[in-house]
């Protein structure tokens, strides 16, 4: 809890991470939950793979087939995805800002500790009756159909992971509006900490409408409502129309960190100020405006009708528009300057391209007319993997490999980055590059198996070598973080020579980041202060005590109340006493929290004084 | 600087916004209701929907009546009136007369919600409208459900908060959480105003 007992055993390293609301150990949390589910994710991508790699496969059955690939995408979006892009934020954020911690340090560990039980409930699954089999997107009315508790585990635990979801978001907002040093404007702020903003905001007004489909769906299979039940008067559409509302901002929640990442990375390795830097925080507010207002190109052969379906058409292909003005100005930052091939680099780099091709294809399918033939075949597929992967997990490992001497204080062999970067880029390109044809021959998503003799035995094949490649690239990548781990070589806080103020401070940080609050001076503010100044960031305050928020075990005891009251929920009958004992623990929980006070500690001046390691900014 | 977080004498003007946590709260609290408003617009939405999808049972005008509703509507809209005295005294300092007034909004709510219990408990013995009679019945009960449970987890909320600050006044520590209760209260009412047009009137004559 204070500055002293820092060496202590395991039992001791796990209650502190059990009970921490640092943001920075909250980010290692969903940074090693996040791939974690990452692999578990691939690894059920493989055994689709595997399943597709000749026609009339019977490598896995046809349900456990649809339970992977139901598990493959909701696992990849919401496990694999969300908890990494907030581990991102979590370590960067506060720090990019010159903040010592959040707005809210304790429900930062309550939205973590729920999205972990959400994530675990979900795959709990597995052993229980079964995992969903109804797709990610669990469309009534097969969702409701499905038998066993599959669906209700999907329910149920996005239901919990959700929660924790949406109090990021709103802890994220708050702390970017509240908590930016001295002269850290808005027009200041570096791209990253923009788009983890804007992301934040599309967060809280997306998550509800999900948060209310996952209750009717709840509640029509568990309860016996009519919601999705065309035979009670029921509307199966509702759940496509809240699921996309909240579907597609989600898209932007993705990628728009993800754009951060790469406007960080570009500037800092072809040292040069990011061209065009209100406009990059324009396109960025305008997808997100725009994100809104597009749900139902998912919906065009639903038959909304043609005037809808033209509406949502051509703001689809509006968002190309802010999208291509952020591509055109990462490439005039890179145009002229001094550009070193650091493996972060490297993988903004091949995402430039690779991302304009999922963003042409998008343009493709958003053309209404044309989708009746795309939709629903493995086209879609290629075009949503190559935004989604293209863009997001090569935006989410550059972002990775760049924070990771910020995060521990080491520095990933840049050799094995490379190499996992090309196994990786090229083995993806194989797998979904070959799909976009497989789709336009009229190969449709989400089948178990295809026929021999239809053209798609070589695709399919080639497909899954590639796969194969991206496989052995995530496993470079783990053999790289455990052997950078094991030597622990300790690395400076700026390794990278970079400009924003989170290199300013040493790596790791302490756990009050700055000793002093950094007086910002300008966009990237260490460059400044390394162009015109003595290279260090000046401080805004004199030297004070320190204000810091206390640990609790209060979230986790929250989150597992939830958890164990959604199998009462779900198995009724005598299991509802699980749903008593579980509501109860929360409840306790939230009284407890609300009765004791807590009013957090303070880190006096004359022990930071001494306090080795120079924790300030000069 | 922690002890003077309890301190109950020389509050500032506005004791809610005076620390820095209690402006991250005030504004978090706001950000957290404009995601419920997003919430109720899809329960809204989904309502607007199935509202005339009665399929055997009864429909939306042969179960209403304004009477009652609209003595709801005159309970709560009260509630509100007097929270907003509460939290009048409470920048004046006057713990004794906040609690008066905190008390009273309880009061009221738990009014409300017996009238709405007693509404269901009618329509499903009197109508045999049940939750799960008709698509336009789980509509209903789940969007005016969804007020009800906030109603009530409001009134657990604001007796907590009654109770726990009993013995010791106002301070800089518990000022932002007697605020954002009462602008959840104030949240919920105008949620209630809505149902009360789109679900009630639009019912009845719509």
């Amino acid at each position: 809890m204070s500055a002293t007992a820092r060496k202590a055993g395991f039992g001791a390293a796990l209650w502190d991470y059990l009970t921490t609301v640092d943001h920075k150990k909250i980010g290692i949390l969903y940074l090693v939950a996040g791939i974690f589910f990452f692999i578990l994710g691939g690894l059920e991508a493989m055994l689709i793979r595997i399943q597709l790699i000749s026609p009339n496969n019977e490598f896995i059955s046809a349900q456990f087939y649809n339970e992977v690939l139901t598990m493959h995408g909701t696992t990849m979006i919401f496990l694999a995805a969300m908890p990494l892009i907030f581990a991102l934020m979590n370590a960067v954020v506060p720090l990019q800002i010159g903040a010592r911690d959040v707005a809210f340090p304790f429900v930062n560990s309550l939205g973590f500790w729920l999205f972990f039980f959400g994530g675990v409930m979900l795959n709990v699954s597995w052993f229980v009756t079964g995992a969903p089999d109804a797709g990610w997107t669990a469309y009534a009315p097969l969702s409701i159909f499905s038998e066993g508790h599959g669906v209700d585990f999907y329910a149920i635990g996005l239901q919990i992971s959700g929660f924790g979801t949406l109090m990021g978001g709103i802890n994220f907002i708050v702390t970017v509006v509240n908590m930016r040093a001295p002269g850290m404007t808005y027009m200041r702020m570096p791209l990253f900490t923009w788009t983890a903003f804007i992301a934040s905001v599309l967060i809280l007004f997306a998550f509800p409408a999900l948060t209310v489909g996952l209750f009717m769906l709840t509640f029509d299979r568990l309860f016996g409502a009519n919601f999705f039940d065309p035979a009670m008067g029921g509307n199966a559409i509702i759940w496509e129309h809240l699921f996309w509302i909240f579907g597609h901002p989600e898209v932007y929640i993705l990628i728009l960190p993800a754009f951060g990442v790469f406007s960080e990375v570009i500037p800092t390795f072809a040292k040069k100020r990011l061209f065009g830097y209100s406009s990059m925080v324009f396109a960025t507010v305008l997808i997100a405006f725009l994100g809104f207002m597009v749900w139902a190109h998912h919906m065009f052969t639903v038959g909304l009708g043609p005037i809808a379906n033209s509406i949502f058409a051509v703001a689809t292909m509006a968002i190309a528009v802010p999208t291509g003005i952020k591509i055109f100005n990462w490439l005039f930052t890179l145009w002229g300057g001094s550009i070193r091939l650091t493996s972060p680099m490297v993988f903004a780099l091949g995402f430039i391209p690779t991302f304009t091709i999922g963003g042409m294809t998008g343009v493709m399918l958003a053309s209404a007319a044309a989708d009746f033939q795309y939709h629903d075949s493995y086209f879609v597929v290629a075009h949503f993997h190559y935004v989604i992967v293209g863009g997001v997990v090569l935006g989410l490992f550059a972002g990775i490999i760049y924070w990771w001497p910020k995060m521990f204080g080491t520095m990933l062999n840049e050799k094995l980055n490379h190499w996992f970067f090309w196994l990786f880029f090229i083995g993806f390109h194989l797998t979904f590059f070959i799909q976009h044809f497989l789709g336009l021959m009229g190969m449709p998503r989400r089948y178990w198996k295809f026929l021999p003799d239809q053209g798609l035995d070589l695709f399919n094949l080639i497909s899954t070598i590639g796969a194969f490649f991206m496989a052995v690239g995530t496993i470079v990548f783990l053999y790289n973080v455990i052997i950078t781990q094991v030597k622990g070589v300790k690395v400076s806080g700026d390794p990278w020579d970079a400009r924003t103020l989170e290199w300013a401070i040493p790596s790791p940080p302490p756990f009050y980041n700055f000793k002093q609050e950094p007086l910002v001076r300008g966009l990237d503010p260490l460059w400044i202060e390394k162009t015109e100044g003595n290279g260090k960031i000046q401080p805004a305050t004199p030297l004070g005590d320190i204000h810091m928020p206390n640990n609790s075990f209060v979230p986790f005891m929250m989150s597992l109340g939830l958890f164990i009251a959604g199998f009462g929920v779900m198995f009724q009958g005598t299991y509802w006493v699980l749903a008593v004992i579980g509501f109860g623990i929360t409840a306790g929980s939230m009284l407890y929290r609300s009765f004791k006070d807590d009013l957090g500690y303070h880190v006096h001046k004359e022990d930071l004084e001494d306090e080795k390691g120079d924790g300030s900014n000069g | 600087m922690a002890d003077d977080m309890l301190k109950s004498d020389n509050l500032p003007q506005n004791p809610e916004r005076a620390s820095l946590e209690g402006r991250n709260k005030f504004m978090g609290f706001w950000f957290f209701l404009g995601g419920e408003t997003v919430l109720f617009a899809s329960l809204f939405g989904t309502y607007l929907a199935l509202r005339n999808s009665p399929a055997e049972g009864p429909t939306a005008s042969e179960i209403f009546g304004l009477e009652l509703v609209f003595i709801m509507t005159i309970v709560l809209l009260t509630s509100s009136l007097t929270s907003v005295y509460a939290m009048y005294h409470m920048k004046n300092g006057d713990f004794k007369k906040m609690q008066l007034w905190l008390g009273i909004t309880v009061a009221l709510g738990f009014t409300f919600l017996g009238f709405e219990i007693y509404e269901f408990y009618h329509y499903v013995h009197g109508y045999h409208f049940g939750y799960t009679t008709s698509a336009f019945s789980s509509a209903f009960y789940t969007l005016v459900g969804f007020h009800g449970g906030h109603v009530a987890f409001g009134l657990a909320w604001i007796i907590s908060l009654m109770i726990r600050n009993a013995k010791r006044g106002i301070n800089l520590y518990n000022a932002p959480k007697f605020y954002i209760a009462s602008l959840y209260w104030h949240f919920i009412d105008v949620v209630w105003v809505f149902i009360f047009t789109v679900v009630y009137l639009m019912g009845k004559v719509g």
